[in-house]
């Protein structure tokens, strides 16, 4: 592919595996097994199977008649939010327990922002009768708390994360400490397209599932496989990174993800990551992130508890940087709006997070047979609260 | 050849290094407690430049970072105070942080001004053996800098081995694997890593890292390595108050004078 990774896991200028000599032993482990790994048979076929039967895959491409009038081209949602635990999180959560188990690994840790990764991870290892800790910052088990009773009842253990700003990237932090003081018996399923080496790619790999059956199922509605724009938010990237990823190659498909802009880019409460981030190191890879002229993390705002991340994973900071995708942001409440709009028009309670992509819709300027597809990245259920007072409903 | 050379061609037993960070407890006497250190019979230090997400530290050097950056250090302020440095205080010093700071900083320019403030080495848990070989390594001999590698119980054979080889002045050996301010590993297991470690025959000398608390875990460490190194329990001797005045003490309570 020629937008994938090298051999020493960089993406242009960035990716690679900055971690500690701790961590070096379980990095390079996977970076020796994950491809054999998963494109083994039986793999594969336990994989695929469990995507259908488990997770209800194919998840739909809906033509979304109603958006298409409004916005004068055709609209089609990824219905990722169809998906087994309420989002595209599961597809990777599945291929990584699958890979724990054919590494011989006893436990599983995790970190989770709002929730849904850790709810994706607590579920696969009640699926497979593993141990599981999930690391959430405070700030963010008070805000996602049906989350947190989830993960309970799916037998995880939830452990608070109390250092830096309690969220996110804090829990991260504390995920890897795990890992350094568990370097043998332990998985880390990372939840996004971040991190060392070689997660970035492999979780690309497991969301790639997303773009492969868009392109089938576009087809089957259109008669074209490739649409004019391809959709998709951004936190970390996971859910983009799925859905670009088997358009990457096709250099006519124009490739929007969308930032959170929180209270606005400039306002001081923003994750728009690369409108105020520069270049540098978070999480074990080379990145863009939001930092100080000192190379300190600033910690990001947004009302979506998903795209709260200061970062963004290495493959968005290339195609960013080379222009083969192109960034937008949307604000919190660009972002409500349109998810109240997806709800009267659609019939869809959309996660936050998706209803940022589906906000850019407005500003965006279709010909009149343009084929747009937007992944509709998760169920909005876990955001009641927040429309709900939002809206005053 | 830098002061870390030199004292290892001098000396190669029972070395006693001190980790802090620096701009804690306060922001002003990071060459005070330098200097305190060197008087109370220290061999060699590391001054910490604090970082946001510290992931390889434990609680007590998260606290000691974030205070330090809420105290308002930063790389160019610790370059300012440290000009002074060699005036004052004649011991090997290092640097450690984590890379993210030096990376913004520009990694050419961190290792010029590490040299011009008298700075024999540099600890950067995070920076790659493959980043450092192919972008930076060239910086840091230019400024006769020594770049120093960890080693953890899981560490193979063949990459000691290239670690040796990359290596001007010391290893860093960790005692488990694990973050900074745990308890010292004294398992069988720990035992045969030692003995491992000894019986390949490094160029380099080792000192030994994590877990080093009190007379007993440095003479431990030292009946395996040329050293031993203490953070944590310094940085939580920096919470009192008169701290500079306890210094002597907590130096002779994990290596008393002969």
């Amino acid at each position: 592919m020629k937008y994938g990774v090298n051999d020493q896991g960089y993406y242009g200028d960035f990716g690679g595996a900055y971690v500690p000599e701790m961590l070096y032993p379980n990095v390079e482990e996977l970076r020796q097994k994950y491809l054999s790994i998963i494109n083994d048979a039986d793999f594969k076929a336990e994989f695929d199977l469990l995507l259908k039967d488990y997770v209800g895959r194919p998840s739909p491409l809906y033509y979304a008649k109603r958006y298409s009038e409004k916005y004068g081209a055709n609209i089609f949602l990824k219905r990722e939010d169809l998906n087994h635990t309420g989002s595209h999180k599961i597809n990777n959560a599945i291929g990584q327990i699958l890979l724990a188990q054919r590494l011989g690994k006893k436990r599983i840790i995790a970190e989770t922002g709002a929730g849904q990764h850790g709810v994706a991870t607590a579920t696969v290892c009640a699926l497979k009768g593993i141990e599981c800790v999930v690391y959430m910052g405070e700030v963010d088990m008070a805000r996602q708390a049906p989350n947190v009773s989830r993960m309970k009842m799916l037998g995880a253990k939830v452990v608070p994360a109390r250092s830096g700003s309690k969220t996110l990237k804090d829990a991260t932090n504390e995920a890897l400490r795990d890992w350094i003081a568990n370097p043998v018996d332990t998985h880390y399923i990372i939840g996004s397209v971040v991190g060392p080496y070689p997660y970035p790619d492999m979780v690309a790999r497991f969301q790639s599932i997303i773009s492969l059956e868009a392109k089938k199922q576009l087809l089957e509605h259109t008669g074209k496989e490739l649409p004019e724009y391809v959709m998709a938010c951004v936190g970390g990237g996971s859910n983009a990174m799925g859905m670009f990823y088997h358009f990457l190659d096709d250099e006519s498909v124009k490739l929007i993800a969308v930032e959170a802009a929180g209270k606005g880019v400039n306002s001081g409460h923003s994750a728009a990551t690369t409108f105020l981030g520069r270049e540098g190191v978070l999480h074990g890879s080379r990145t863009i992130l939001m930092q100080t002229d000192d190379g300190q993390v600033v910690e990001p705002y947004s009302i979506s508890a998903g795209l709260d991340y200061p970062g963004i994973g290495p493959q968005h900071a290339h195609l960013y940087k080379i222009n083969r995708a192109q960034y937008a942001s949307v604000t919190d409440d660009e972002a409500l709006q349109a998810g109240l709009l997806c709800c009267q028009l659609e019939g869809i309670i959309p996660a936050i997070e998706s209803a940022h992509a589906l906000a850019q819709l407005e500003k965006m300027k279709f010909k009149k047979d343009d084929n747009v597809i937007i992944c509709l990245s998760g169920r909005g259920d876990k955001d009641l609260d927040t429309y709900i007072k939002y809206f005053g409903f | 050849m830098n002061r870390l050379n030199k004292l290892f061609a001098t000396k190669n037993n029972n070395l006693l290094s001190i980790y802090y960070t620096a701009g804690y407890p306060e922001l002003d006497t990071t060459v005070d407690i330098a200097l305190a250190l060197e008087k109370a019979g220290a061999d060699f230090l590391e001054i910490g430049f604090p970082y946001s997400d510290p992931v390889a530290d434990g609680p007590t050097i998260q606290h000691s970072s974030q205070q330090a950056l809420d105290n308002g250090m930063t790389l160019n302020l610790l370059f300012e105070q440290l000009k002074d440095l060699r005036k004052r205080v004649t011991i090997p010093i290092l640097l450690m942080g984590y890379v993210n700071p030096i990376v913004q900083f520009g990694v050419e320019r961190f290792c010029k001004k590490a040299a011009e403030a008298g700075i024999d080495g540099v600890i950067v848990p995070d920076l790659p053996m493959y980043e450092y070989e192919t972008l930076y390594a060239g910086f840091f001999k230019d400024n006769n800098l020594s770049n120093i590698f960890l080693v953890t119980p899981q560490t193979s054979a063949d990459r000691i081995r290239k670690i040796d080889e990359l290596s001007n002045s010391f290893i860093y050996l960790l005692s488990s694997s694990s973050i900074t301010g745990g308890n010292l590993d004294v398992s069988d297991s720990i035992e045969d890593y030692y003995k491992r470690i000894k019986a390949m025959q490094l160029k380099n000398p080792t000192i030994i890292g994590f877990g080093i608390a009190d007379n007993a875990t440095f003479k431990k460490a030292c009946e395996y390595a040329n050293g031993a190194i203490v953070g944590s329990k310094f940085v939580k001797l920096l919470e009192q108050e008169n701290y500079l005045n306890k210094i002597p003490a907590f130096i002779s309570s994990i290596k008393p004078s002969l």
